[in-house]
């Protein structure tokens, strides 16, 4: 299994715009990915209301799981996404 | 159905057009519903309707553009959830309706999203709109929101709420009907300020089906349903000929006694018809509109271009602006959602929420001036919800350290109007808001239709805080103007000239007939109505002696 660790950037975090930017990169990659706080429950990247309840704040770190061909490269785009989405908000 | 229905007329006028039932709320499916289906049915029926539903937040989306087209957008998303979709076909696998599975699946995400931040307390109310969306589509019944309509139409509503109003089209609505609300609730203001006929007060107004024909009178208070081919037709000429003109110019008095007549506004969208109707500046310009229903508050820039145009419009003459004036019954999505109050009329609203959130005035005066340095009308400001002194001369301090000049504020609480001499000393000028100052008062809460009676500014209570204040502010060598729907009223008008009043300022729909008014009496009749209506003992009775005062009123339509 494939597992990414990445910080969002300082600002609203994983909310509003940069959420759905997420999650509409997660349901274009071509694997299924999950997203978790550290040490917290994975949810489906997918889902737009799980990714929002996780209340996900800037400077917060989290966990990208995804299994399968091409997960590696799946997670390593979102990863970017989440460093980077968050900081532009 | 035909017949009639009887309500409170809140805004004159006579009109004829098919009627749009407006939906707010939408009832929780019983879990008791039997299924119309097999579960993998009743979930295709959900998901189906969930999918209209993102697709036609997809079209408004395109439609709207901008941050609009963002928020519709995520909207849609949501709508259009996998983990959503799977909690609805597990509701179904259970035994439920799709109705029900939907609402259940909803509430599941409503729990989560409550327990999170405060980023996420602007979302529940899209979740909560989106849900409401889908019961309605799943269950047949009108979807709630305003109508989505081309032609113009009458609305008929339980209620309207300042956030509602705010989204109305004025090109397309043609009367509002209400089954709750009082002569001066946001509806009847709403009404007034466009123009156009409203019956508030009106029992089974939702019964009437969509598309049904109805004739609105909005001084009778009668709502006839499905109206004989003859009234159409005498709607039709009555409505026309009160549209003709009347007396035009400045407001004054027989006698010559100046009293400028303003316009209430509630944004840019509203200034054509008060220059239409002669106002001579704006007297209540209502900012609410830059700041209800936004996922952030709105930018310096766009404040100032919001205002200039509204300043541009009335070269020779004064825009009062009140600044954001909002609380537990106009939240704001940007800000944490506020402590559910038991009273939010005698809550944190007005200048008592601007200044928990300081930040945000500073903004909104540092864009007045901006807009104020582009040119055009005078520019005054002021401060809606003001108790006493010390917060007069607070928020005055406020202006004039962010560069404004002219500084004010409301007088809507009775401890104000009974020491308007001191904040008079403190401010430029103050304008009554007899709406609010009538529900404090009289301790009736201006939403509720039991107590329309109540909502009456001829309270000779009323007319007297309204003497008392224009004393005070007199012999401070302060200013004073009504912004409040008294001022609406034509025989009210003339007394509150006689009590003092300096300037009156209304819905652009009734500065004629407030012109035509002032322009048959003179400035002592004025002082004999105001005598007249103080010495009655009911609003009643204060309404009867002025109109017996008044005798040239008669002749005035």
């Amino acid at each position: 299994m494939a597992e990414r660790r990445v910080t969002t950037g300082p600002g609203v975090g994983l909310h509003a715009r940069p959420a759905a930017v997420f999650v509409q990169a997660a349901t274009k990659a071509s694997v299924p990915v999950r997203i978790a706080k550290s040490g917290g429950k994975p949810v489906n990247a997918r889902s737009i209301l799980a990714v929002l309840s996780l209340d996900v704040r800037g400077g917060e770190e989290v966990v990208l799981t995804a299994e399968g061909d091409g997960a590696e490269e799946a997670l390593d785009a979102l990863a970017a996404l989440v460093e980077a989405g968050a900081d532009k908000t | 159905m035909s017949g009639h229905l009887k309500g409170v007329g809140a805004s004159p006028g006579l009109v004829v057009g098919p009627a749009r039932r407006y939906v707010r709320d939408i009832a929780e499916p019983p879990a008791s519903d039997e299924p119309i289906g097999k579960p993998a049915e009743e979930a295709a029926r959900a998901v189906e309707a969930l999918e209209a539903v993102a697709a036609d937040l997809d079209e408004r989306a395109a439609r709207a553009g901008g941050e609009a087209a963002e928020v519709l957008g995520a909207q849609a998303m949501m709508a259009r959830d996998p983990d959503l979709a799977d909690a609805v076909a597990a509701s179904t696998k259970q035994g439920r309706g799709a109705p029900r599975a939907v609402w259940e699946a909803f509430a599941g995400y409503r729990e989560m999203l409550a327990g999170a931040g405060e980023y996420l307390a602007a979302r529940l109310t899209d979740l909560d709109d989106l849900r409401d969306r889908a019961v309605a589509r799943l269950v047949g019944t009108p979807v709630p929101g305003l109508p989505s309509s081309d032609s113009p139409y009458v609305l008929l509503a339980h209620d309207l709420a300042p956030a509602d109003t705010a989204l109305l089209d004025p090109a397309l609505v043609l009367a509002l009907v209400t089954e709750q609300g009082g002569p001066t609730s946001h509806t009847a203001i709403l009404a007034r300020s466009l123009g156009v006929p409203a019956v508030v007060a009106c029992a089974k107004a939702m019964d009437v089906p969509d598309g049904t024909i109805v004739l609105v009178d909005g001084s009778s208070g009668v709502v006839q349903v499905d109206p004989p081919a003859e009234q159409v037709e005498k709607a039709r000429v009555t409505g026309a000929r009160s549209r003709e003109d009347r007396p035009t110019g400045p407001g004054a008095t027989a006698d010559g006694h100046q009293v400028p007549l303003l316009a209430n506004i509630g944004g840019p969208a509203e200034v054509a018809a008060a220059v239409a109707a002669g106002a001579e500046g704006v007297g209540l310009f209502r900012t609410e509109f830059l700041f209800l229903d936004r996922s952030v508050a709105p930018t310096v820039a766009e404040q100032v271009a919001a205002y200039q145009p509204v300043l541009a419009a009335f070269p020779d003459g004064k825009v009062v602006v009140r600044v954001l004036d909002a609380g537990a019954d106009k939240p704001l999505g940007f800000l944490p959602a506020p402590e559910p109050e038991p009273n939010p009329a005698l809550g944190i609203r007005g200048l008592r929420m601007l200044n928990r959130f300081p930040h945000l005035l500073a903004e909104q005066l540092r864009a007045l001036a901006l807009a104020a340095d582009g040119g055009g009308a005078a520019l005054e400001v002021m401060a809606p919800m003001v108790t006493d002194a010390a917060e007069a001369a607070d928020f005055a301090a406020r202006c004039r350290a962010a560069g404004i000049a002219t500084a004010g504020v409301m007088i809507e609480v009775p401890a104000a109007a009974l020491r308007a001499a001191d904040i008079a000393a403190e401010v430029d000028f103050v304008s009554i808001g007899t709406n609010d100052l009538t529900q404090y008062a009289l301790a009736a809460d201006r939403m509720l239709a039991g107590l329309a009676t109540l909502q009456d500014p001829w309270h000779p209570a009323i007319l007297d805080l309204i003497a008392a204040t224009a004393e005070g502010v007199t012999a401070a060598g302060g200013r004073i103007g009504v912004c409040g729907e008294a001022a609406a009223d034509p025989a009210l008008a003339c007394v509150l000239v006689g009590l003092g009043v300096q300037t009156l300022s209304m819905g652009a729909g009734s500065l004629q007939q407030v012109r035509a008014a002032l322009a048959a009496c003179t400035v002592d009749s004025c002082g004999t109505a105001a005598q007249a209506a103080r010495s009655a003992t009911t609003a009643a009775g204060a309404r009867t002696a002025a109109r017996t005062a008044l005798p040239e009123l008669r002749l005035v339509r």
